[in-house]
């Protein structure tokens, strides 16, 4: 049992951020907004402090990718926790692809740094304010976001497979 | 206890009473053969299998190797088992260029002869792009009778090669070819 319950929690978000927080729902029971990136870091720190809802805790930073939402392509999803209160939230904050920056949250979770270079890693979101914003999993010389789906998910270096014998 | 033990055989040479004679070169194979020291460089699932390789049932040691050597500079054998990560490549050729010659290179598995299965981006897609590779075992993984047949062709390899190989023109050109001088 949650000690606050979701409906209490996206009330008092609504009542916080007003129009920011864009949209919400409920899949499985987990509340999941989806709000303007602009205020990220507001929100998280006011989750992160207030006194009744002590969102502590950063259990995921990832990205996705929506080739076809225009101007929304890339999106940046926070899972977070309240082990006081057991109960999770999920943020999502879509930016387009043409200029995917968010303001990093570094400054409220210190455990956000590894999280956001795997994110800036895979999908080439720009987390503005990080304090050593690289590739942490691939390769440094790699040139391209490999998670996106612009790309083909097989190695485009190869040259020993030949197609005939993989059927395209 | 009787039970018979078996020994190398001997090179062919001229035999006669109180001597042996043949080629040094062929002597010295035989020696190489029989003692090679690998280095397993296991990342996966090939790994384990070739755990087993080393273990009691299958016993590696049957072909004098014994010893695992986890040094690069005391090894001959460069035994790669498993997925090999782009990432791991350059480290995969430090230990490679940190080995003494003569050295020997055997790819076990799909991974790590192909990048098998995981054609992807992250992945080398054989060890072979990065150091030059003596003998490949096909499996995913190989059975450990694959992997000790794998290790009976290096010990051929090294049997029967010439003492100028490592000098010769040719072997200088793979190395460059994969950027080693």
């Amino acid at each position: 049992m949650s000690a606050i319950t979701n409906e209490f929690l996206l009330e008092r978000l609504n009542q916080e951020f007003g129009a920011k927080v864009i949209s919400a729902e409920l899949p499985y029971g987990m509340l999941s907004i989806v709000i303007d990136p602009s205020v990220i870091v507001d929100m998280l720190k006011w989750l992160h402090e207030d006194k009744i809802l002590k969102f502590r805790f950063l259990t995921d930073i990832c990205g996705s990718h929506y080739p076809d939402l225009k101007d929304k392509e890339l999106c940046v999803i926070y899972h977070l926790q309240s082990m006081e209160n057991n109960i999770r939230l999920r943020i999502k904050a879509f930016l387009p692809v043409s200029n995917p920056e968010i303001q990093t949250a570094t400054s409220v979770y210190s455990s956000a740094n590894w999280m956001e270079r795997e994110t800036y890693d895979y999908y080439g979101v720009i987390f503005k304010g990080h304090p050593n914003l690289k590739r942490i999993l691939n390769v440094d010389e790699m040139d391209y976001f490999p998670l996106r789906k612009e790309y083909p998910l097989e190695d485009a270096t190869r040259t020993d497979k030949e197609d005939q014998y993989f059927g395209r | 206890m009787t039970k018979e033990i078996k020994i190398a055989e001997a090179p062919p040479g001229f035999e006669g009473q109180g001597f042996f004679a043949t080629k040094l070169e062929q002597v010295i194979g035989l020696a190489r053969a029989n003692s090679i020291w690998p280095l397993p460089f296991a990342t996966s699932c090939c790994g384990i299998e070739f755990m087993a390789t080393m273990a009691s049932n299958y016993d590696l040691a049957r072909f004098g190797s014994e010893r695992m050597s986890f040094s690069p500079r005391q090894a001959d054998l460069l035994l790669v088992a498993g997925t090999i990560a782009k990432k791991m490549g350059p480290v995969l050729k430090q230990v490679y260029l940190q080995m003494a010659e003569p050295r020997w290179v055997l790819s076990m598995g799909a991974c790590a002869s192909s990048g098998g299965i995981f054609d992807t981006y992250s992945v080398l897609q054989g060890i072979d792009k990065v150091i030059p590779v003596d003998v490949y075992i096909p499996g995913c993984p190989p059975r450990p009778e694959q992997v000790i047949d794998g290790l009976m062709k290096i010990q051929e390899l090294v049997k029967h090669e010439s003492l100028r190989r490592r000098n010769s023109p040719q072997y200088k050109a793979l190395l460059t070819s994969y950027g080693i001088e």
